[in-house]
């Protein structure tokens, strides 16, 4: 592990020798959204005519720096070399005249549009658009057979399969005369077969000298077409590799990291019996995805049970499922010895009713309404409580009881009950929403992303308020990207990759590296 | 010529002067909510340039100045409403309505302070107008039957304006379907994101858009107050905006069958004219209120069933930002 942290920070590329031209350079570029830095003085080279991969969990920075590579953001700090050349990317506009193209995770294509209106916008050919699409689709015919990239120029896109969608993507920026492509997670929607169609259509284009810029979080993907990689984590660039001289596994250390272990406690406890039995769940989601295949677990009293595992590998769909959020299509839950068929009447009051409690992973959308003072947000969802209400009005002086109690024993900074919650800090947010759940007295607590965004101050004591809770005998099923925390918290440990689950671990047995792998789908355990 | 056959004439007749307002505007909200800017501030507009169209041809005696000064009127009100919607992202609704609000106000205001007349303008001279246009060779065409007469009657002998309002739909199909404006047009309309991210400017091809909207909305004031009428009087659009909005929507924000829904709501207004006071046969006779609400019923019953699902662009109404 140490080998890892000598590499924070560092620059070079050993693979690259130094004749080669580089295609981008960025330097020390950092860019903060609010409070949030998104990126933290990032230096980046990719040398002309390689596919250059960029790879990092969820949340590490990947998208925002090649937005800003593309003109899309403006980078608080920092400068970006093109071709040796210093340049002021402010606009996409820009970026396009300086040749670069860029494919979006979501794709920017005009649904009602057909494949040639979309791949010509912005290069029209003409003020006229008969004269122009005549002149444009002779130039596309032409790349699209040089590239293989297969398309029906008359087809609407909103009608066309995603593979198709992100060939026309392609060509759209080629059309633009790109000489750099950056790609964005292009392999999430794609199936096995159009992943290898879309890596051949990248072979030919590197070979014909165009640099790409791929951002995955697949290691496979990484392993099998780039030339050279740099692994960001938490806005930073923290290690560059040349692909050859590199393991998935030292590429998932470093994806993974290390932080400084928060030394906690854990109340050993007598696990009891079950109180969340998971058999067989399966789930489609809306664009007909298989986000969850086959899922079985059982959750005991006093036990927290960690599920790990990269961010949209089915953990959000599992949380929204158990909560009441998402109809159960195919399987059965068992919630305190009350059985949820398919499509039964699931819902996430009826959640409450049998005892289980949320703390969504965004408390953004999910756990808090932002505008709403504190004391509103602390009885959301338990706003029919007898003890808040008079008749049918709700009774402000019990439920600031309630509240002024609940920010001073849970350290909701500030304390007060009457301030809009958009005010307070991520952690406090946090703690609050946390708070809200806990003192609903649990059964069940189904935790997600429990520490994203927060300081320090407010993990240390998120993680002891998880842990008396659980020595008061809740079942705690905690859902997190980060590792470390993961580990550090729970009794058993599930990896979950692709909407499966890979493997099953106690923590006590768990190491970083095994769970990386496993994580990364390389290894079945 | 047989009574009924004149009847028919005529309502056609007026069907069109009726309807060239109506074209105007709907033509107007065409490129306004195809660039994806919702525009129910048509009938302020055309409130607007409707009241400059006659103050500034009172004053100068030049109906050509007046249609200018009405274009510019009604182009100013666009840049308000995109000032507040495009720049500011704003409620598009809101600034809409408030436009509607400050041209009703404004102009009665403006009238009685310049005029004094209770918020007419003077009555203009017919020089000072746009007057009709009569085809050549009218002698001639009568004497053909039926088709003389539609030529005589309905086609020749309107204004300049009216003539203009069918170039207008020919001039908007032909900007958004044909050229490489209207193509970034119907894409800012339906994922500005696309538009963005191509190198082209949202903010600038959405001013375009609803500044042509507001030229066209200055025509149709302009028609209001010196070609149809000879002055302006108070709230003389009289719901013609909304009428307009109606028949965009009825048209499916296509300028071909929008044109055609202008002419199905300019002839039930000139069929509830023909009717007031009329008796018919089992009915009685039919308030007039009823006529006047049949394009507005007729839109929602027609829309909910018999035309099929009229599909708004995808990005309107919806203030574009970069950054989330």
């Amino acid at each position: 592990m140490k080998n890892i942290e000598n590499k924070e920070g560092s620059e070079t590329i050993e693979s690259l020798p130094s004749s080669t031209k580089l295609a981008i350079e960025l330097k020390n570029i950092t860019k903060r959204f609010g409070h949030v830095v998104a990126n933290s003085d990032v230096n980046l080279k990719v040398s002309t005519g390689t596919i250059h991969g960029i790879v990092g969990e969820n949340g590490a920075g990947k998208s925002t720096l090649m937005n800003i590579l593309f003109g899309l953001y403006k980078p608080d700090s920092g400068m970006i070399f093109l071709n040796g050349q210093a340049v002021d990317v402010n606009s996409p506009e820009k970026s396009i005249a300086l040749g670069i193209g860029m494919v979006h995770q979501h794709f920017m294509l005009v649904p009602t549009f057909t494949v040639l209106e979309n791949a010509m916008l912005g290069n029209e050919g003409s003020m006229f658009l008969q004269s122009g699409e005549e002149f444009v689709l002779d130039r596309l015919r032409g790349l699209s057979e040089n590239y293989g990239l297969d398309v029906d120029f008359e087809a609407i896109i909103s009608e066309t399969p995603v593979g198709m969608q992100q060939r026309v993507e392609i060509l759209k920026a080629l059309n633009r005369g790109a000489k750099i492509l950056i790609l964005d997670e292009p392999t999430g929607v794609l199936t096995p077969q159009e992943t290898i169609g879309l890596f051949d259509i990248l072979r030919s284009l590197r070979e014909q000298g165009v640099t790409i810029v791929l951002i995955t979080h697949k290691l496979k993907e990484i392993m099998s077409i780039t030339d050279t990689v740099s692994v960001m984590r938490g806005g930073k660039v923290v290690a560059n590799f040349s692909t050859e001289k590199t393991s998935p596994e030292e590429l998932a250390e470093n994806m993974v990291g290390r932080k400084v272990l928060l030394s906690i406690k854990k109340p050993t406890l007598k696990v009891g019996n079950p109180v969340l039995e998971v058999k067989n769940v399966s789930h489609e989601s809306k664009d007909g995805v298989n986000v969850l295949k086959d899922i079985s677990f059982d959750l005991r009293q006093g036990e927290i049970l960690g599920i790990a595992g990269v961010a949209g590998n089915g953990q959000s769909e599992l949380l929204d499922i158990l909560s009441g959020i998402e109809t159960l299509q195919r399987g059965k839950i068992t919630v305190n010895d009350k059985t949820i068929l398919p499509y039964q009447d699931w819902n996430s009051k009826k959640a409450r009713e049998f005892g289980v409690a949320h703390v969504p992973e965004d408390r953004h959308k999910r756990g808090l309404v932002l505008p709403f003072y504190n004391y509103e947000n602390s009885i959301l969802g338990y706003h029919r409580n007898e003890e808040y209400s008079s008749g049918f009005l709700m009774d402000k002086r019990k439920i600031f009881n309630f509240v002024d109690d609940l920010v001073e024993n849970f350290d909701v900074r500030p304390r007060s009950s009457s301030i809009s919650s958009s005010k307070l800090s991520g952690g406090n947010q946090q703690k609050l929403v946390l708070a809200r759940e806990i003192e609903s007295n649990p059964k069940i607590l189904l935790v997600g992303q429990p520490t994203r965004g927060v300081d320090i101050g407010a993990i240390e004591r998120i993680y002891e308020d998880l842990m008396k809770l659980k020595s008061k005998g809740t079942a705690i099923l905690l859902v997190s990207v980060e590792l470390d925390e993961i580990m550090s918290l729970s009794d058993r440990i599930i990896v979950m990759n692709q909407g499966s689950i890979v493997g099953e671990t106690n923590s006590s047995d768990a190491t970083e590296l095994d769970l990386g792998k496993m994580m990364s789908g390389l290894e079945k355990v | 010529m047989p009574e009924s056959f004149q009847l028919i004439i005529s309502l056609l007749d007026s069907t069109i002067r009726i309807a060239t307002p109506l074209i105007f505007c709907a033509m107007a909200g065409i490129f306004s909510e195809r660039s994806g800017i919702i525009d129910i501030g048509l009938e302020g507009k055309m409130l607007l340039s409707a009241f400059v169209a006659a103050t500034a041809t009172f004053l100068t005696g030049s109906p050509i100045l007046g249609l200018f000064a009405a274009i510019l009127a009604s182009c100013g009100a666009s840049f308000i409403h995109g000032f507040a919607c495009i720049t500011n992202r704003g409620d598009q609704v809101i600034s809409g309505l408030a436009i509607n609000i400050l041209a009703s106000g404004l102009t009665i205001t403006l009238g009685i302070a310049l005029f004094s007349r209770g918020g007419q303008t003077p009555p203009l001279a017919s020089e000072q107008r746009f007057m009709p246009i009569e085809f050549p060779f009218l002698d001639e065409m009568s004497y053909v039957p039926v088709l003389g007469d539609l030529f005589v009657e309905v086609i020749s002998g309107h204004n300049i304006l009216v003539y203009l309002s069918v170039l207008a739909v020919f001039f908007t199909y032909y900007v958004i379907f044909k050229t490489r404006f209207g193509l970034r047009l119907r894409a800012v309309g339906e994922k500005p994101e696309a538009v963005d991210t191509a190198g082209i400017s949202v903010i600038k091809l959405r001013y375009q858009s609803i500044l042509i909207a507001g030229m066209l909305c200055g025509l149709a004031g302009a028609y209001l107050s010196i070609a149809h009428g000879a002055g302006f009087g108070r709230e003389m659009s009289a719901g013609k905006g909304y009428i307009a909005l109606a028949a965009m929507i009825f048209g499916k924000w296509n300028p071909i069958p929008t044109l055609f829904a202008c002419l199905l709501f300019g002839f039930l207004e000139a069929l509830g004219v023909r009717l007031e006071g009329v008796e018919l046969m089992w009915i009685g006779e039919v308030p007039v209120q009823v006529m006047q609400a049949l394009p507005y019923v007729l839109t929602v019953v027609l829309l909910a069933g018999f035309i099929g699902k009229a599909r708004a662009p995808g990005a309107i109404g919806v203030p574009y930002s970069k950054e989330g």
